[in-house]
């Protein structure tokens, strides 16, 4: 009697692996496809300024000091939501550079005048270029880039209040 | 009355129209190369590439405009004389395994391919046994 025990294995795994997939089921989708550039030089890009108010971007502006690299787009809601953290961030004397993708002069211009500009340079990616370059698969997002021109910590989704000390603490690191 | 309140109802479901851009979609999102034959690489490459904003469509078939984004980059980089193996890596580089509908053998999804081989080779193995032993079963019955 006890050798057909095994004749139970098979009833056994289906019901494990039915119970794993019910399991799964309950469980929140990471829809979040992150970069596997971290770790890697910046591509070299260069890219025109967005509008006039701010000289463009390239990979020769990340040079000597960590710096924080924001992908991001005037008719991106979320990126109205992150504006004060972003300002946050400046006051502590963080340098963010932004791209603008997808984005027309006037329009970075409407939305930089209402919901301020925390930006040193703001490089126009009207075909995503640099954003496919990066690995970046939204907007906005951050990357944290070191002195050396290195990619070192994305942030994906727009900063919330709680976001900002680990970014500082990424920028500390990059230094 | 009727009317507006279904103007208003409508105007609701296109306000997440605003959230997209108005730029024009990149010089070769929507068009194709003139070479027939690089056009029919750089297709049946784009079949095989995950839209990264629209997760279950290749970028063939979708019509986000970072998918049109990733068609123009795809295109220009066969017009440039790149291989779709070598566009392939570059995507993979940036985004991981995640970007390719291409199953490929990696350190991580190596099981999926040995496990079929092992089952294989084990079911072999004991059909052999079974049938041999029958067959000898058979031989001392003669």
């Amino acid at each position: 009697m006890r050798s057909r025990l095994y004749l139970w294995v098979p009833l056994a795994l289906f019901a494990f692996f039915a119970g794993l997939a019910a399991f799964m089921l309950t469980q929140e989708k990471d829809q979040f496809v992150e970069s596997t550039m971290i770790g890697q030089p910046l591509p070299a890009f260069a890219l025109k300024p967005a509008y006039e108010g701010l000289p463009g971007a390239a990979k020769a502006d990340f040079t000597g000091k960590p710096r924080l690299l924001n992908i991001w787009a005037s008719w991106c809601l979320p990126c109205i939501a992150e504006a004060p953290q972003l300002e946050a961030l400046k006051a502590q004397g963080v340098e963010i550079v932004g791209i603008a993708i997808r984005d027309k002069p006037e329009d970075v211009a409407a939305f930089l005048a209402r919901h301020g500009n925390p930006y040193t340079r703001i490089g126009s990616d009207p075909i995503s270029e640099v954003q496919l370059a990066i690995g970046s698969s939204g907007v906005p997002e951050t990357f944290v880039i070191d002195a050396a021109g290195t990619i070192r910590y994305q942030h994906i989704g727009d900063i919330r209040e709680s976001d900002v000390p680990k970014l500082l603490a990424e920028l500390e690191k990059a230094k | 009355m009727i009317g507006r309140v279904l103007a208003l109802v409508l105007a609701l479901f296109a306000l997440p129209l605003g959230a997209q851009d108005s730029m024009p979609p990149a010089p070769y999102a929507y068009t194709q190369l003139d070479d027939p034959r690089l056009e029919a690489e750089a297709s049946a490459l784009m079949h095989t590439l995950r839209c990264i904003k629209c997760q279950s469509q290749s970028i063939a078939d979708s019509d986000a405009p970072m998918a049109g984004d990733m068609r123009h980059q795809v295109r220009t980089r066969i017009l440039a004389g790149e291989s779709p193996a070598e566009i392939r890596r570059w995507l993979i580089a940036r985004y991981g395994d995640y970007v390719s509908y291409e199953p490929e053998v990696s350190a991580t999804t190596w099981p999926l391919f040995a496990v079929p081989v092992l089952v294989v080779l084990l079911v072999a193995g004991v059909l052999l046994r079974r049938l041999g032993k029958r067959r000898g079963d058979a031989g001392d019955a003669a």
